[in-house]
């Protein structure tokens, strides 16, 4: 069974067709183009996949792409403005808080999430703020050097 | 001689420097494109059938009927994949690995595979494949494999390294033996002897990205991949030869790689997609999920040894012994033996052997991990030698100092050391700051040293200058950590531009020569080698521009800070000519200028680390908290220390995970119970503290600028720097790796007892 | 030409009748391999499937031309992977 959504991604009006069981990740990726989020686990267990729905920090592969009809959904594509990036994306190219950086689109989502609700986050409620997405590389000390970075820039 | 690759003293402008990495922007944005994220027309799903079964006799497979439902383009099985591998046994592992081929050997073996229009309709066809298996007993144990009763896997292993060789074949693969002097002499002198035998359970690399591959085959006999892959030509290669193809037609592209650790360092299921291609005669885009990639990717070996070492009241060891035994899941390997070199490489010793002994169980072929097979001996040797320590009742890094290898030292492996890092890593490792600071209460703190070798390898790098005075470089080494950023720092320097006139792009296979795969350590090594020399050869290019030019001789043109110069009483007051003037004036002086360098380089150093790791153990719940962690290793030059920095603090928080609770659990079945992320538990953010760094620099004479590989050596020292630091918390001694909760509680009440 | 002695690692010992080094004159690398191959015939299985030569503490891995000057030490390790 297919089911037609009318949906809002990045700001943008967006209509797509998916079958009922299909997860938005594979929705975003496979019949709108967007492959910034990532699939690293399919079972809402390492948060490549994370983008933002209706304000809130989800994991694209545990949510219905049917369930998106009259929502509001921000993924990685959206997190620039224009050419400009957001202090966040900035601060983890400058803090070298990526190494492979298919981590990366889920962690600038859980970030953007985290200092929308707590802009002046201490260490620990980055910790554990981001403790929903994996990372191998890195050991998590430049991630975290990055987000506080960007929340002082951001606190102007 | 401009080609020389040993070492230059010299100062540098942009080496060192903490510049932008140019894939940063695309990686950010969610633009970068891994192995799943390329599409080509009509592609088709590809998904892979696997044993449920340990080990099994695959008696038939009925695919009659997948074939027929609607959808279907493609069903293949061992069938499909004639042995073309002409009595190379590495290779006809690695094909029977791809696809069983009589027997499945473990849970997650590949015993078939469909391309469909869509995933739905492929999983949909995957259940009408009918599998007719005899189900054979099983071993999955390292200890029980050698033993004589022991399931039997293959029936053409007969041990090497056993004189006479056995004539009845066993899971026992291969006995080597290293070692100098004579270690019953040592121990005799010995006023302290520790033995002990411990075990560590089987990790998986753990790269968030799973393997993905986008292949397409023509019927004239073209062919495309696209893939993620730590060695896109490796790749190609045992792609062509398993199925009987050219080389040349097989052109292998790279994706951005997330993550791979050595896991991506062989192929899996690549040549399966390009089957399903041939025979569907259409694209075919074939990604593993998670479950597929714990159940049928290369974990480490699970391993069980045993440690005796001796010394003197004055903190002399005089003797050191070590019995390994390692695993390489269904297939024979090297694993232990890889172990008996490393195990006491850190150490200066008169009487030293260590025994490997390989086998094969019923688990997934084993690949490498970051500094393979050393993390576990140096568990195992370094938790003894803390023990020693303390039986002496000498400081455990006094006690390392004492009897650390230097110059000159004959290595437990065999050779003499040249100029190496370990005593210094100890020296700064007892001076800073971390080793003085005060312990909170039920908190301890542990060190460890570690040792791995390092290498080179073929590699190719073409430079080529743009007409309006740019550089492209193309390189055939993947980036797996920054390593464009610092090749094209290492352009920059040779060739006296700014870091931003440099653009380094990864080449696919038919725009290179061969270039090995980047693992140890040798991406940034080699590549920065030839780098430095494909720029110097096209500087020389550059000089004879300018000469003729100028209509001067050759020996009359200096290269320096971007421009070349004249010198000399006759020429030298004309103005320089930049690298923009004489690529503008390439069309009338010679055509494109560019400079290539195809080597092999050798040499890449020895690198040495030692950690520094405080743990807090709960006593209630068993529960292990890093607290504080510091990492002290050589990196020969730091040419990005970011990237060095971000090495070193990577491999460290994968061997904390390995200490605490990475581990493969399987059943009394033979099936693996924990094949996904919730539990098989890789360290979140919130697991870890921050990880310091200390980079020494102490250049490797046999490169340019230095540079040792820095990836590999800093997984090695954690396991036994968080067991010391659990020890000195909680007075038990944990002999068995992971340290989780439950191990602990249990080592704790039975201390109690 | 210069007889050298070369040192085994212990999976070749039992091949060189349980010897911990041989003696062969050879002047590069791809010279003590061929020689090797036919003085030993059964490390050949080795020799096939890679060896790292150490002189004088250098790990040479593939290049097969590099001089084995006298007066220095050599020693024959198995190719190790990465990861
Ligand atoms: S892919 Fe969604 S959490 Fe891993
Ligand atoms: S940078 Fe590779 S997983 Fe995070």
């Amino acid at each position: 069974m297919s089911v037609h959504v009318k949906t809002t991604i990045n700001g943008d009006q967006v209509e797509f067709v998916c079958g009922a069981d299909e997860p938005l990740l594979d929705v975003l990726r496979n019949r709108l183009g967007l492959t910034g989020a990532k699939e690293g686990c399919g079972t809402g267990d390492c948060g490549a996949c994370s983008v933002i729905l209706d304000g809130r920090l989800v994991c694209s592969c545990l949510v219905l792409g049917a369930e998106m009809d009259g929502r509001s959904v921000e993924t990685i594509e959206g997190m620039a403005d224009g050419a400009k990036l957001h202090p966040l994306q900035q601060q983890f190219i400058d803090n070298a808080a990526l190494q492979c950086g298919v981590c990366t689109p889920g962690f600038l989502m859980a970030a953007q999430a985290l200092l929308r609700k707590n802009p002046d986050p201490t260490e620990e409620d980055i910790r554990f703020g981001l403790a929903g997405n994996l990372c191998r590389c890195t050991g998590y000390d430049k991630i975290v050097r990055a987000v506080q970075a960007a929340a002082k820039e951001m606190r102007g | 001689m401009t080609m020389n690759p040993d070492l230059v003293d010299k100062t540098y402008k942009v080496i060192g420097t903490r510049v932008r990495r140019p894939d940063g922007v695309d990686k950010v944005t969610g633009r970068a494109r891994y192995g799943a994220d390329a599409s080509a027309p009509g592609q088709l799903v590809g998904l892979v059938l696997r044993s449920p079964h340990a080990h099994a006799v695959i008696k038939k497979i009925d695919i009659s009927k997948a074939e027929k439902l609607k959808g279907v383009k493609a069903v293949i099985t061992s069938a499909d994949f004639p042995d073309h591998t002409n009595g190379d046994r590495g290779l006809r592992d690695i094909l029977e690995n791809c696809m069983a081929r009589k027997k499945a050997l473990y849970d997650g073996h590949a015993v078939a595979a469909v391309a469909a229009v869509d995933a739905r309709t492929a999983r949909e066809a995957l259940k009408l494949i009918k599998v007719d298996y005899q189900i054979l007993p099983h071993v999955t144990e390292v200890d029980d494999a050698f033993k004589a009763n022991a399931p039997l896997l293959h029936d053409d292993i007969f041990t090497d390294g056993i004189t006479p060789t056995p004539t009845k074949s066993s899971n026992f693969v291969k006995q080597a033996e290293y070692g100098h002097g004579d270690i019953d002499a040592g121990f005799r002198e010995a006023d302290v002897i520790i033995e002990k035998s411990y075990k560590t359970e089987q990790t998986h690399q753990g790269y968030i990205e799973p393997h993905s591959c986008l292949a397409s085959v023509s019927p004239d006999g073209m062919a495309e991949m696209w893939v993620c892959t730590q060695g896109h030509f490796v790749y190609r290669n045992q792609c062509a030869a398993i199925l009987g193809m050219d080389a040349n037609k097989l052109r292998v592209t790279s994706s951005e790689i997330g993550g791979g650790f050595g896991g991506k360092t062989h192929i899996w299921a690549e040549p399966l997609a390009l089957a399903l291609s041939r025979k569907a005669n259409r694209p075919v885009k074939l990604t593993m999920t998670r479950d597929e990639v714990f159940r049928a990717t290369g974990p480490t070996s699970s391993t069980s040894i045993d440690v005796k070492i001796g010394a003197k009241k004055d903190g002399t060891i005089t003797a050191a012994f070590a019995e390994l035994r390692y695993h390489g899941g269904a297939f024979p390997g090297n694993w232990a033996e890889f172990g008996a070199m490393t195990g006491f490489a850190c150490y200066d010793l008169k009487n030293v052997k260590t025994v490997s002994k390989d086998c094969v169980v019923n688990r997934p072929k084993t690949a490498a991990y970051r500094a393979p097979s050393t993390p576990q001996v140096c568990f195992a040797v370094e938790s003894t030698v803390d023990e020693v320590a303390r039986a002496i009742g000498m400081n455990p890094v006094d006690f390392r100092i004492k009897n650390a290898a230097k110059e000159g030292t004959k290595s437990s492996y065999g050779p003499v050391y040249g100029p190496i890092g370990i005593g210094p890593t100890l020296e700064a490792a007892k001076n800073h700051p971390h080793m003085k600071a005060p312990l909170a209460k039920d908190t301890g703190r542990g060190m460890a040293c570690g040792f791995w070798f390092n290498f080179g390898g073929q590699t190719c790098v073409d430079m080529n200058v743009t007409p309006d005075g740019n550089v492209t470089v193309a390189v055939g080494t993947i980036d797996v950590g920054g390593s464009r950023a610092s090749l094209a720092l290492v352009v920059a320097e040779e060739l006296g531009v700014p870091y931003d006139a440099v653009r380094v792009v990864v080449a696919d296979t038919s725009t290179l020569g061969h270039n090995d795969m980047t693992d140890g350590s040798r991406g940034t090594f080699s590549s920065s080698m030839a780098a430095v020399f494909a720029t110097r050869n096209a500087i020389k290019t550059l000089r004879e521009r300018a000469a003729k030019t100028w209509e001067i001789p050759l020996d009359e043109v200096v290269w320096e800070d971007g421009a070349a110069r004249a010198v000399g009483a006759q020429h030298g007051n004309r103005a320089p000519l930049t690298l923009k003037e004489i690529a503008a004036a390439a069309p009338g002086s010679g055509g494109p200028i560019a400079g290539h360098a195809e080597i092999v380089a050798d040499n890449a150093g020895v690198s040495f680390a030692t950690h520094i790791c405080d743990a807090h153990v709960d006593k209630e719940t068993g529960k292990t908290t890093i607290t504080r962690y510091t990492v002290i290793q050589d990196a020969g030059k730091a040419m990005h220390p970011a990237y060095v920095e971000g090495q070193y603090q990577g491999g460290a928080a994968q061997g904390i995970g390995w200490a605490l609770n990475e581990e493969y659990i399987y059943g009394a079945n033979g099936r693996l119970q924990n094949a996904g992320f919730l539990d098989y538990r890789i360290p979140v953010c919130s697991d870890l503290p921050m990880i310091d760094t200390q980079i020494l620099e102490i250049p490797n004479p046999h490169h340019p600028y230095g540079v040792r590989g820095v990836g590999e050596t800093s997984i090695v020292p954690p396991l036994a720097a968080v067991a010391n630091a659990v020890t000195n918390a909680a007075g038990v001694h944990m002999n068995h790796v992971p340290m989780s909760p439950p191990r602990i509680l249990k080592a704790i009440k039975a201390l109690k007892a | 030409m210069s007889r050298l002695e070369i040192h085994l690692w212990g999976a070749l010992r039992p091949l060189a009748g349980g010897a911990s080094s041989i003696f062969i004159e050879a002047q590069t690398i791809r010279e003590l391999f061929r020689k090797m191959g036919e003085q030993y015939p059964g490390m050949e299985p080795h020799l096939r499937r890679g060896v790292a030569v150490s002189i004088s503490g250098k790990v040479f891995r593939d290049q097969l031309d590099t001089p084995l000057p006298p007066d220095q030490e050599i020693y024959l390790l198995p190719r190790v992977p990465g990861g």
